[in-house]
């Protein structure tokens, strides 16, 4: 599946903000982190302020800071706040007599029925925790 | 309030097996509890492992695994094919220290490898195994009906 770029930056800004909730940062210092557009990423912050994930804090020194909590919110809440990606619905059903239409969205609606589950099943702690493994360096050296 | 211990399952815990079972899921299976007990209460050669999380004299928790064999060409591993904790005691550690006590059992049996399979659309219990570690693996669950 392919995110939408503000939903990956989304997900970088929550994560990289539940990781010390403590501490505040700005929408430059996140950026520059990530290597991404800032003016992009600030509009991403708002989106995020306003869905309650995270606190902006105003005036000189000011950030954000995450607001949620960690161990509830998981990787579908944050992506929810800029797309939905539950199964097309909406897609027009092949006219009866399309067996091959009629099965291949079959099968792709198997490979959808996936991918809400897992994402709704991640917590923003587990996934800081992942990313404390590193699983995937370990999958590389094999 | 002191913290559950951890430990095998002997025959007095099968009645609050399960009550706690039937509380959390509103379905009563006492034959069901008790011939997992028979079958995994006992260690089996150190393949099988009932544990429970009891705290004067009540149960808490349980968790039950086994250890499989080269199912479908895999090297052994370890099952866990229940878990269970009190509702109001949920969030608290108890299932992390269930998972952890059953994973120890595995390794010291040799196994190097844990799995599970969950509900699609058991967010919670698929939230749990997650928060321990666990992801996907390189097997796929398929079905069919048999009509």
């Amino acid at each position: 599946m392919r995110l939408q770029k503000a939903t990956i930056f989304g997900l970088y800004a929550v994560l990289e903000l539940a990781a010390d909730p403590a501490r505040q940062l700005t929408a430059v210092e996140i950026a520059e982190k990530y290597g991404i557009s800032t003016n992009h990423l600030a509009k991403v912050l708002r989106d995020l302020g306003r869905a309650g994930l995270v606190d902006a804090v105003r005036g000189v020194g000011g950030g954000y800071r995450f607001s949620g909590d960690a161990r509830r919110l998981t990787l579908m809440d944050v992506i929810r706040v800029f797309e939905d990606i539950a199964p097309d619905v909406d897609d027009p059903a092949p006219q009866v007599g399309q067996d091959i239409a009629e099965g291949l969205r079959f099968v792709l609606a198997e490979l959808d029925s996936q991918t809400v589950p897992t994402l709704q099943s991640i917590s923003l702690s587990s996934m800081l925790k992942l990313v404390a493994r590193r699983p995937w360096a370990a999958r590389r050296s094999r | 309030m002191g913290e559950s211990g951890i430990r095998p399952a002997v025959a007095a815990d099968i009645p609050g097996v399960i009550a706690l079972d039937g509380e959390v899921t509103g379905l009563r299976k006492p034959d069901y509890w008790q011939d997992m007990f028979e079958r995994y209460g006992a260690p089996r050669g150190g393949i099988g492992f009932f544990l429970v999380a009891e705290h004067a004299g009540r149960i808490d928790g349980f968790i039950v695994g086994e250890v499989r064999a080269w199912e479908f060409g895999s090297p052994p591993s370890g099952w866990i094919f229940a878990v269970q904790v009190r509702s109001r005691l949920r969030v608290q550690g108890l299932g992390s220290r269930l998972f952890s006590a059953v994973c120890e059992r595995f390794r010291a049996a040799g196994i190097d490898r844990v799995r599970t399979m969950v509900a699609r659309d058991n967010t919670m219990i698929h939230s749990f195994f997650r928060s321990q570690g666990m992801m996907a693996g390189p097997f796929i669950e398929l079905e069919m009906r048999l009509d």
